[in-house]
C-alpha cells in the first residue's frame, strides 16, 4: 500500500489484470513481500490471531443465524434446538460463544503489547485509534450477542446496561425508550439487537481493513521501538511471518479447542441457561468477564451519571493516549521505571475485573470486618474498585505524562540490526539480542 | 518522585479510614456442593447408560409429578449416547424400548375429526408432557413456589450434578431456633438468607435456605430394574446423572470430537514449529 511495489506480473493474464485492477499486486505487496522487522516476538502474533477470530465469529455466526429465532418466546428454545437437534449445532454454538472470549483475550494481549512497546506513538496514532474503534465495536457486538440467547443474564444484563443511558439528564429516558422500541426490554429490543449483532462484525471487518492499511504505511513497530532503518532490518512477511503467525495461531487454537470441547460453559454464567423472566431478577447481575473492569469502574462511582461518565472516560482515554505520552523512547524495554508502572497497571485492570465480578458490598478479605469509610466499608469491593479506577486514570493522566519527562531511559540501540554492537557496555544483554525468547 | 507520591496517597487513604467503625453485612449463603466421582468427568468421560436408565426412572416416577422437561422428546432417550440407545435402531423412533416408555405416558392431542382435546399414549416423537397446564397451576399446587423446568438444570446451577445431588440428598431437620413457614423445608445447599427466620445467636445463622420443594426422595422410593440399591443417595446420584445427560445430550460426541481435534492441532503445531525453525535458520534476529 505504500513504498515500492515489488510485484512483477508473470503471465499475460496477470499483466492484463494488473493494468485494470491491480488486486494481485495489492495482495503481493500486503501479504507476501511486505517488509517486516525481523525481530518481532510472539506478542506480535496476536494481530493474525485476531483476524482469524473475526473470521471464525463471522462464519459460525452466520450458521447460527440460520437456525436462531429472534423472538422473546422462541429465542431461548431455538438456541437449545441448535445444541440438541441441529447436526453439529453444539460445535457451532460453543465455538461462537467461546470465540467471543478468545477474541477478547487476544485483543487484550494485543493492546497491552501496544502499550508496552509504545506502538501507539507517532507515526502510528491513527493505527492505534482505529484499533480503539475496533475494540469499542467489539464490546458493542459482544453485548448485543449476549442478549440473543434470552437467558436470565441476557435479559437482566440488557436492562442494566440500557438503563445506564437513562442516567443522561433530560433526554436520557427518551433515548432509552427509543432504543428499547417500547417501555421495557422486550421483543422489539431483541429484534434490533439481533440486527445490530449481525451488522457490527462487518463494520469491524471494514475498520480492520483501515487498520491494516494504516499499519502498512509506517510499517510494524518492533520490540526495540526503533524504526526500521534499512533493508537489513526486515524480512518479507511471507514466508517468515506467515509461518511464525501460523505456529502461534495453531497453539492458540489448542487453548480455544480445550474450552470448546472440554469446558464450554466455564466462562459463561450458569443462570443464562434459565430462560429470561422479567419478573425475577438474579441475585448478582454480572457481564461477561471481558467487560468486568469497565463494570467495576461504573459501580465505583456512587452517582449513576458520573459512573457512566467514568466508564466512558476510561475508553475515551485510550484515544488520546498518543498525546499524553511524553516519552521519546517507545519501547519499555529501555524504560525500567515505566515498566514497573505498566505492570501495576495490568494488575489494576485485573483487580478491577475481580471487583466487577463481586457484589460491591462483599468483603475483599473475608472475616476482616473492616472499617466504614465515607459511604462504604473500606474492606469492600467498592473501595477496591475505587483504588483500581484511580490508578487506571492516574496511569494515563499523571504517570504517563510525568514519567516521560522525569525518567532516565536506558541507552536505545541505533537500529534493529545492531542493538548490542553499538552499546556493548550498557545494552541489557540477551534481552535485545534474542527478542523472541522473551515472548 | 511518582513512587513516593503513590505511597503517600495510599497512606492518606488508610489514615482517613481509621476512625470509622465497621459494619456486618447479611448475605445469601449455601453449602459447597459435595463432589462426586462421575463417569462423565474428564476429557474421556462417558455416561453410564445403566445409571441414566435408573435416573430416568427416578425422574419419571418422582420428579415428573412436579417438574417439566420441556426440551426433551421421548425419541431423545433412544438417540446415540442416550440411556436406551440401541445400535440396532439408529432411528430412535423405531426403538421398541423407547416406544413402550413413551406408550406408558398419556399426552394431550386434538381429535382431528371433532376438534376435541383428547388424551392418547405418547409416541417417541412427542415431548415429555408437563405436569401442570401453566405456571399458575404449578404454583398453586406447590405453596406458591414454582418447580423449575429440569431440561437444562444441570447447566443452570453452579456445581451442576454435584449441586443437584447435594440438594436432593441434603434435606435436614431445621436446627432449633429456625422457624420456617409451612411448606418450606430447610436445605443447607439451597441458596438463601435465613437471618429473618432465625431466632438463635446472631452470628450462628444456619447456612443455606428454605426451599419450597418437599424432600422428594426416600430410601427405596424407586425400585430399580437392575437391582441396584436405592438409598436416597443412590437415587439422587442417578437422577443427577440423568439430568446431566438431558442438559448436554451431545457431551460424549463433543468430547470424542475434541480429543481428535486436539491431537490434530498438536501435530499441526509441531510441524509448524519445525517449519518455523527451518525458515528462520539463516536470519539473525
Ligand atoms: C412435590 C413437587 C416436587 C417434586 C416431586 C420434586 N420437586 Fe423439585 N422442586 C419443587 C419446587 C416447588 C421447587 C422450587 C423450590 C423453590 O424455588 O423454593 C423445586 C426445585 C427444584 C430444583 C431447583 C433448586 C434451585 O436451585 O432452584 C431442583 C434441582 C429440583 N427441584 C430437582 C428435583 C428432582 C431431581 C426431583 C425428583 C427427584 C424433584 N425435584 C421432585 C417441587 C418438587
Ligand atoms: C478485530 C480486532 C483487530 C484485528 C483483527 C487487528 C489486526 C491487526 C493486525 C493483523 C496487526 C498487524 C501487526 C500484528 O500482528 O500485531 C495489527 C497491528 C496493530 N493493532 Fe490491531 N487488530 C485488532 C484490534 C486492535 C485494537 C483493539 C487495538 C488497540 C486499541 C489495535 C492496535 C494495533 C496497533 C497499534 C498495531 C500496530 C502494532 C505494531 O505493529 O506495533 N488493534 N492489528
Amino acid at each position: 500500500m505504500s513504498g515500492h511495489s515489488t510485484y512483477e506480473p508473470k503471465t499475460g493474464f496477470e499483466r492484463w489484470l494488473d493494468s485494470r485492477l491491480p488486486i494481485l499486486r495489492f495482495a503481493q505487496d500486503t501479504m507476501v513481500s511486505f517488509p517486516t522487522p525481523k525481530n518481532l516476538n510472539y506478542w506480535w502474533t496476536f494481530g493474525g490471531i485476531l483476524a482469524m477470530m473475526l473470521g471464525i465469529q463471522i462464519v459460525t455466526g452466520i450458521i447460527l443465524a440460520m437456525h436462531y429465532v429472534p423472538h422473546v418466546d422462541y429465542a431461548f428454545n431455538s438456541v437449545e434446538r441448535i445444541m440438541r437437534d441441529v447436526n453439529y449445532g453444539w460445535l457451532v454454538r460453543y465455538t461462537h460463544a467461546n470465540g467471543a472470549s478468545m477474541f477478547f483475550l487476544a485483543v487484550y494481549v494485543h493492546m497491552f503489547r501496544n502499550l508496552y512497546y509504545g506502538s501507539y506513538k507517532a507515526p502510528r496514532e491513527v493505527l492505534w485509534i482505529l484499533g480503539c474503534i475496533i475494540y469499542i465495536l467489539m464490546m458493542g457486538t459482544a453485548f448485543f450477542g449476549y442478549v440473543l440467547p434470552w437467558g436470565q443474564m441476557s435479559f437482566h444484563g440488557a436492562v442494566v446496561i440500557t438503563n445506564l443511558i437513562g442516567a443522561i439528564p433530560l433526554v436520557g429516558p427518551s433515548i432509552t425508550t427509543w432504543l428499547w422500541g417500547g417501555f421495557a426490554v422486550d421483543d422489539p429490543t431483541l429484534n434490533r439487537f439481533f440486527s445490530l449483532h449481525y451488522l457490527l462484525p462487518f463494520v469491524i471487518a471494514g475498520v480492520v481493513g483501515l487498520h491494516i492499511w494504516a499499519l502498512h504505511v509506517p510499517g510494524n513497530n518492533n520490540p526495540t521501538g526503533v524504526e526500521v532503518k534499512s533493508k537489513e532490518d526486515t524480512v518479507p512477511f511471507h514466508p517468515y511471518y506467515t509461518v511464525k503467525d501460523g505456529f502461534a495461531i495453531s497453539v492458540f487454537l489448542i487453548l480455544y479447542a480445550s474450552f470448546v470441547f472440554f469446558m464450554p460453559n466455564v466462562l459463561g454464567d450458569a443462570i443464562n441457561y434459565v430462560q429470561a423472566n422479567p419478573l425475577q431478577t438474579p441475585l448478582h447481575i454480572v457481564p461477561e468477564w471481558y467487560l468486568l473492569p469497565f463494570y467495576a469502574i461504573l459501580r465505583a462511582v456512587p452517582n449513576k451519571l458520573m459512573g457512566v461518565v467514568a466508564m466512558g472516560g476510561a475508553l475515551i482515554t485510550l484515544f488520546v493516549l498518543p498525546w499524553l505520552d511524553t516519552s521519546k523512547v517507545k519501547s519499555m524495554r529501555y524504560r525500567p521505571t515505566a515498566r514497573l508502572y505498566f505492570f501495576i497497571f495490568i494488575l489494576a485492570c485485573l483487580v478491577l475485573g475481580v471487583c466487577g465480578a463481586h457484589a460491591p458490598d462483599d468483603l475483599v478479605i473475608p472475616g476482616f470486618s473492616g472499617l466504614q469509610f465515607l459511604d462504604a466499608n473500606i474492606n469492600s469491593y467498592v473501595w477496591l474498585s475505587r483504588i483500581g479506577a484511580l490508578y487506571y486514570f492516574a496511569y494515563f493522566y499523571v504517570i504517563t505524562p510525568l514519567l516521560g519527562l522525569t525518567e532516565t531511559p536506558l541507552p536505545v540501540p541505533d537500529s534493529i540490526s545492531t542493538p548490542v554492537l553499538s552499546h556493548p557496555a550498557s545494552a541489557p544483554t540477551g534481552a535485545a539480542a534474542s527478542p523472541e525468547k522473551r515472548g | 518522585m511518582l513512587r513516593k507520591g503513590f505511597a503517600v496517597a495510599a497512606l492518606g487513604l488508610a489514615v482517613l479510614a481509621a476512625p470509622l467503625a465497621g459494619t456486618a453485612v447479611a448475605a445469601t449463603t449455601q453449602a459447597e456442593p459435595t463432589e462426586q466421582a462421575w463417569s462423565f468427568d474428564g476429557p474421556f468421560g462417558k455416561f453410564d447408560k445403566e445409571q441414566l436408565q435408573r435416573g430416568y426412572k427416578v425422574y419419571r416416577e418422582v420428579c415428573s409429578a412436579c417438574h417439566s422437561m420441556n426440551l426433551m422428546y421421548f425419541r431423545n432417550l433412544g438417540q446415540k449416547g442416550g440411556p436406551f440407545y440401541d445400535p440396532k435402531y439408529p432411528n430412535p423412533n423405531d426403538n421398541p424400548v423407547v416406544k413402550s416408555l413413551a406408550h406408558d405416558i398419556q399426552v394431550k392431542d386434538v381429535d382431528t375429526d371433532t376438534g376435541d382435546v383428547v388424551s392418547r399414549p405418547a409416541t417417541p416423537a412427542d415431548k415429555f408432557p408437563a405436569p401442570f397446564a401453566n405456571e399458575y397451576a404449578a404454583r398453586a399446587s406447590n405453596g406458591g413456589a414454582l418447580p423449575p423446568d429440569l431440561s437444562d438444570m444441570a447447566k443452570a446451577r453452579e456445581g451442576g450434578p454435584n449441586y443437584i445431588y447435594s440438594l436432593l440428598s441434603g434435606f435436614k431437620q431445621p436446627p432449633a431456633g429456625l422457624k420456617l413457614d409451612p411448606g418450606k423445608y430447610y436445605n443447607p445447599w439451597f441458596p438463601g438468607d435465613l437471618t429473618g427466620s432465625w431466632h438463635g445467636a446472631k452470628d450462628k445463622v444456619p447456612e443455606g435456605g428454605a426451599i419450597g420443594m418437599p424432600p422428594p426422595l426416600t430410601d427405596g422410593k424407586v425400585t430399580f430394574d437392575d437391582g441396584h440399591p436405592s438409598k436416597i443417595k443412590d437415587e439422587a446420584r442417578d437422577v443427577a446423572a440423568f439430568l446431566t445427560w438431558a442438559a448436554e445430550p451431545k457431551m460424549e460426541e463433543r468430547k470424542s470430537f475434541g480429543v481428535g481435534a486436539l491431537i490434530y492441532l498438536l501435530i499441526f503445531s509441531i510441524l509448524l514449529w519445525f517449519s518455523y525453525k527451518k525458515i528462520w535458520k539463516n536470519v539473525a534476529h
